[in-house]
């Protein structure tokens, strides 16, 4: 009988088949990298990309059920580095580097989902998962429902979105709103070093089906991280108590309303920051909290200006608490153009710190007209 | 349409007719050696089966070995099939059944014929034409007429309907809705029997216009490159809803589709010759890796029940396929000729059975509608004690 080579291990096999198994005996093969592995999570300032690993490495060591699938998570290193190298140290099932499509590898982890695995499936680019759009809303969001409560799909997509440096339309799609209305998954968007891995390990321990959007532009970004914390996938953050005015963003808008919000000191202006961190649901306690507070609110997004996260959000606010509010919800969102490859008309595109100088100073001139 | 399919319908038909019509008795024996009446329930019996069709694997034998209790299982599990699809027809048009109601008489072989050859550890999803998987995989004719009417006592609480019925316990995966996109979940549990190396394959069903979409190539690809221990299985019924095979597919040799993967056609309206097949398939795939199994079936009904299923098919195609090939009255000639069941008794079986439909029919009726507060729950497994908003916003419903 002829033999076979697995294509996981190489080996040829002729009647077994032979599982690959996370290779022990290679952690005494030391070198930096093997070091890497094996260190417990460090104290001391790291990069995103670090912290995002670290989630993913020490869920996986807790729990043989978490595993990964994704476009070059393995040999490869991971695109963005968030795998790199874990697959000596788990193994090539468990980071599974899967073949270009998407559809179907979504699929295959949602199946997997179903039978009580955890897998984290990784979209290269989160635009990429437009063709998984199908299996994501169907069989992740709706089957604990269509099911009668009997199959729960504990899965996280997580890859990285947003506008980078001129990488051309198809590869700068902000498209966290087109994932919102789909019932039963939840939307987080990490910022910082620190909540990205907090909330990438409360993602992958949750059982409602996350989908996680890190953003191109932030796996670079340094900070600290807290040793073994979960951070609540629901919950927004304070990022700047104030008085004057509530600024609501998310992902990288986060940075670019801090840099406005330098600005807006000088000038005497005490904004609220706070980022959303949960798309869905949204934390309306911690928003009305605010609102209630400041009565005037500016959203900044990433997303598209038609349809976009704060579109609904806004919705939602005036809905909520339009008797709490001095002045319409001012929102900050991308233009509805495809992104630009030239870098000026790409900056034109998207929300930039002046805009958030410029809004919070008309809202709260305004305010301070009628005083 | 009509000439060819026709013509080759009725060829298939014939040369399966010819093996089946004498009584295919080669050899009886009994377990202890001695000559005994053949209603002995365990003495075994041997059957030929047509001939399997092979892509790049030997074929399975073709002589199936089969028992007076197992053929009797058969036939009543096929007749409760058979009479749940037929009531469900009959409360569809009497409007207590709404939506896509896809029927599956005609093709109970399939299924009745697999599920001997696995065991409930093994894993089952197929398409939206589920109702009799349903019950292959355990579940009641309660449950699914009680679903089917959107009680709240049916097989998903009234919430999936006739394309989402799931049996968690049994390893029932359910029905789907969209056209394969369940493939990709069968390689998902594929998958996982091999993560958790528990000797169990997935089975993963669609039919022959599902054969054509793009993300089944990619499950097809992933399971061969993995040696993932699925058997994918096509339902060929010979139409994607009103459109033939041949005018769908460039190839409808589907069991050669995978390319690199074996596969064998199999008679699907021979539920000895799937138990056989599947069996084989089964050994092969927790050894090796995935196979494509195509069941050549046939429906009697349309698409679905808004589909009289004539435009695009003949009324002498299908009454020539209840004559020559139907899996109930295979089953009941074996049963006959062999002297294993009389007619009497058959009849008595057939009466008891369709007494247990009509009782479910109408205990499905008497069913509790869903209460409101269904509407609100497993949207999330874990609720988070998040607030829903109402249709005006303003109403809030929080999440239990």
């Amino acid at each position: 009988m002829q033999g076979r080579s697995c294509g996981l291990c190489g080996q040829t096999r002729f009647a077994e088949a032979r599982l690959v198994a996370a290779p022990k005996t290679r952690r005494h093969v030391s070198g930096r990298n093997s070091r890497c592995i094996t260190r417990a999570a460090a104290s001391g300032p790291k990069l995103m990309w670090e912290a995002l690993r670290e989630a993913v490495d020490e869920e996986m060591e807790k729990d043989p059920t978490v595993c990964v699938m994704g476009e070059d998570v393995g040999h490869y290193g991971g695109s963005y580095k968030v795998t790199y190298d874990l697959y000596k140290k788990y193994g090539d099932l468990r980071l599974l580097d899967t073949p270009i499509c998407e559809n179907g590898f979504m699929g295959m982890g949602i199946g997997a989902a179903m039978t009580g695995l955890r897998p984290i499936v990784e979209g290269m680019n989160m635009g990429f998962l437009l063709l998984a759009y199908n299996q994501i809303s169907n069989n992740a969001g709706m089957l604990h429902y269509t099911s009668g409560g009997q199959f729960k799909v504990p899965i996280v997509v997580r890859g990285p979105g947003g506008v980078g440096r001129q990488l051309g339309a198809e590869h700068s799609q902000r498209l966290e709103s087109y994932f919102q209305s789909i019932p039963g998954v939840q939307l987080v968007a990490c910022s910082t070093v620190a909540n990205a891995k907090a909330l990438l390990k409360s993602a992958i321990r949750s059982d409602n089906p996350i989908i996680f959007f890190e953003h191109v532009l932030l796996y670079n970004v340094k900070g600290e991280t807290n040793d073994n914390y979960y951070q609540d996938l629901e919950r927004a953050e304070v990022v700047r108590q104030g008085k004057d005015v509530t600024i609501l963003c998310y992902s990288r808008m986060r940075y670019v309303v801090l840099q406005a919000v330098q600005e807006l000191e000088k000038q005497g202006i005490d904004p609220e920051v706070i980022d959303l961190i949960s798309l869905k649901p949204f934390d309306m306690h911690t928003i009305s909290a605010s609102v209630k507070k400041t009565r005037r609110v500016i959203i900044v997004e990433e997303c598209m200006k038609t349809g976009g996260i704060g579109a609904s959000l806004s919705a939602q606010i005036n809905e909520a608490l339009f008797d709490d509010l001095d002045h319409q919800v001012v929102r900050l969102s991308s233009q509805d153009v495809p992104t630009a490859y030239a870098y000026e008309l790409e900056a034109a595109t998207i929300v930039q710190p002046e805009q958030v100088v410029e809004a919070a100073q008309k809202i709260v001139q305004k305010q301070m007209a009628y005083a | 349409m009509h000439g060819r399919a026709l013509a080759n319908a009725l060829r298939r038909a014939t040369s399966s007719r010819a093996e089946s019509s004498a009584p295919v008795l080669n050899r009886l024996w009994s377990r202890n050696q001695q000559t005994q009446a053949a209603s002995d329930d365990s003495s075994l019996l041997e059957v030929d089966v047509v001939p399997y069709s092979t892509h790049r694997i030997d074929s399975p034998g073709t002589t199936v070995n089969t028992t007076k209790a197992e053929l009797q299982q058969f036939f009543e599990t096929m007749y409760r099939m058979r009479r749940m699809e037929i009531a469900a027809d009959m409360m569809y048009k009497a409007k207590y059944i709404r939506g896509f109601c896809h029927l599956y008489d005609g093709q109970e072989a399939v299924l009745v014929g697999m599920e001997a050859a696995l065991t409930f550890k093994d894993s089952i999803i197929t398409s939206y034409r589920d109702h009799c998987t349903h019950l292959g995989r355990g579940g009641s004719v309660l449950e699914v007429m009680a679903e089917l009417m959107g009680k709240a006592n049916g097989a998903t609480k009234g919430l999936g309907g006739s394309m989402h019925m799931y049996k968690v316990e049994n390893h029932f995966y359910g029905g789907c809705g969209i056209v394969g996109a369940q493939v990709p979940l069968g390689a998902g549990l594929g998958f996982a029997h091999k993560y958790r190396k528990d000797g169990s394959v997935a089975i993963t069903m669609y039919g022959d216009g599902a054969a054509n979409q793009g993300q089944i190539f990619e499950a097809f690809n992933m399971a061969a490159l993995w040696d993932l221990p699925v058997l994918f299985v096509c339902e060929n019924n010979h139409y994607g809803m009103g459109t033939a095979d041949y005018r769908g597919a460039k190839s409808a040799k589907y069991f050669t589709r995978g390319d690199y993967m074996p596969g064998i056609k199999i008679d699907g309206m021979d539920a000895l010759a799937v138990k056989n097949g599947v069996a084989y398939a089964k050994e092969y795939a927790v050894a090796n890796g995935p196979i494509i199994l195509e069941m050549d079936t046939y429906r009697y009904h349309g698409h679905s029940m808004s589909d009289p299923g004539s435009t695009y098919r003949t009324r002498d195609e299908i009454s020539s396929m209840r004559q020559l090939r139907d899996p109930i009255e295979r089953i009941r000639s074996l049963l006959l000729n062999n002297e294993l069941l009389d007619t009497a008794e058959l009849k008595k079986i057939e009466k008891a059975i369709k007494k247990e439909v009509d009782s479910a029919v109408e205990e499905a009726k008497a069913g509790p509608l869903p209460k409101e507060e269904m509407l609100w729950k497993n949207i999330y497994k874990d609720t988070l004690g998040m607030h829903m908003r109402g249709r005006d916003s303003k109403t809030k419903i929080k999440l239990t």
